[in-house]
């Protein structure tokens, strides 16, 4: 089974790396709609001091919506799908697998800018910390959450308007609570407590969401 | 030597499968043994893939059972596809990965222990000796097809095959292959249930049929 498991990280990892394009497109979104805030609304330090937290959550949110069509879409049109639904490792830990090595390729790459993309901010060092672990902790529920609603559009037509319809409201207390942490840590509070909520979202739904997900997709393949 | 000594059978009862308002086939039942060769034929759209995706496991059946040493295969889940190697319509090959990455992803997947000698032989045995490592996205339909077929050089220890049309795309020579692999597999205990549009004749084990008839009324 581990064995499964590492075949199937090296080989979306392979995969992304043979088609960087795709995660360039991700982290160049996700550097795009963050800036457009400092132009839109005007270079207050204040107010964008206090707006970066959200902001930047919201940005990683569309971004990470944008690559989520693509965790099945591909190996459902060329049929490997078919060959991970009746593979020798129970799909739940394919799933878990596949939606791992997603992250790293589109979740991880905007964790890692985020300090960058909070420098246009004016960010201070305690939220700007608590942002990047913030959003460390908060993509993979994500990406972990957004695996069910790719699994269930799959091969639809428009799929891809009805996955952002179906599983942005579910983000919404992930970005609550993460865009929280980093917001409570600029004010003193500390966002400790919003971070160990994020830890146990991440803990929840990393055991549950994989097992969903098997069942969507055995429905969908149907 | 039988791979299937212990006398595992895949029983199909009383199937019935429609599509839409369209019933495709019911009441069909058949037992597949050790040796057993079994081809299912029919028009396009009399359902022959259905039924095979109904044998393996991936379709529920809208009537009737199939099971697996006298269990339902949809309950068995992984327990069964281990003893499985079903090969679809779609390739199940990457563009962006070479032949040889393409064949031994499937093998990991599938749980086929292969080591990359083995691999690369079986590649060669199916004529892709030298394309082992250039991308899928410039080899040919037909080889595509034969990187996926080369699956089954190293399924030798899996009692049973399901194959989706293997001869489509293949010239006269992989045919040949393809069909040795087949009446190996039969002489060596295995079952086989293929379908296919081609008459290739497949002299091994005891060989049914099953006509699924004339498909669209």
């Amino acid at each position: 089974m581990l064995a499964a498991v590492r075949c199937i990280l090296r080989r979306d990892l392979l995969l992304a790396a043979r088609r960087r394009s795709d995660v360039f497109t991700v982290v160049l979104f996700f550097i795009i709609v963050a800036s457009l805030f400092p132009l839109g609304v005007g270079p207050d330090p204040a107010l964008l001091r206090m707006i970066a937290p959200g902001v930047i959550w919201v940005a990683a949110l569309l971004a990470s919506m944008l690559a989520l069509h693509r965790v099945f879409a591909a190996d459902h049109a060329d049929g490997t799908l078919e060959q991970m639904l009746l593979g020798a490792t129970p799909l739940g830990v394919t799933v878990a697998a596949k939606v791992a090595a997603h992250w790293l390729a589109s979740g991880l790459p905007l964790v890692l800018i985020a300090p960058l993309l909070a420098l246009q901010f004016d960010l201070d060092q305690k939220s700007l910390g608590t942002l990047v672990v913030s959003l460390a902790l908060g993509t993979p529920v994500l990406s972990l959450i957004g695996a069910i609603g790719a699994a269930l559009t799959l091969g639809l037509r428009g799929g891809g308007a009805l996955l952002s319809l179906l599983v942005l409201p579910l983000y919404v207390p992930v970005l609550i609570i993460g865009a929280g942490a980093a917001e409570a840590a600029g004010s003193g509070l500390g966002g400790e407590a919003q971070l160990l909520l994020l830890a146990a979202f991440l803990v929840a739904a990393g055991a549950f969401a994989p097992w969903a997900t098997a069942v969507a997709l055995r429905i969908s393949v149907e | 030597m039988s791979l299937l000594t212990d006398g595992a059978a895949l029983e199909a009862t009383a199937l019935r499968c429609t599509r839409g308002e369209r019933t495709l086939f019911s009441d069909l039942s058949f037992t597949l043994r050790g040796g057993d060769l079994l081809r299912i034929a029919g028009a396009n759209g009399s359902g022959k893939t259905s039924l095979l995706r109904i044998a393996c496991g991936l379709l529920e059946a809208n009537g009737g059972a199939v099971r697996w040493r006298g269990e339902d295969v949809r309950r068995l889940r992984e327990d069964y596809s281990r003893e499985l190697v079903y090969l679809g319509h779609a390739p199940a090959v990457k563009d962006d990965l070479t032949a040889r990455e393409n064949l031994e992803i499937a093998c990991a997947l599938g749980g086929i222990a292969a080591a990359r000698v083995d691999v690369r032989g079986a590649l060669a045995s199916l004529g892709l000796a030298g394309c082992e490592e250039l991308p899928a996205r410039v080899l040919s339909q037909g080889q595509r097809r034969r990187v996926t077929l080369a699956r089954l050089v190293l399924a030798r220890a899996i009692p049973l095959w399901m194959l989706d049309e293997p001869f489509t795309a293949l010239d006269p020579a992989a045919t040949d292959r393809v069909r040795a692999l087949i009446a190996e597999h039969v002489a060596r205990g295995g079952s086989v249930l293929y379908t296919t549009h081609h008459e290739v004749p497949i002299a091994a084990g005891r060989a049914s049929r099953i006509d699924l008839g004339g498909g669209r009324p």
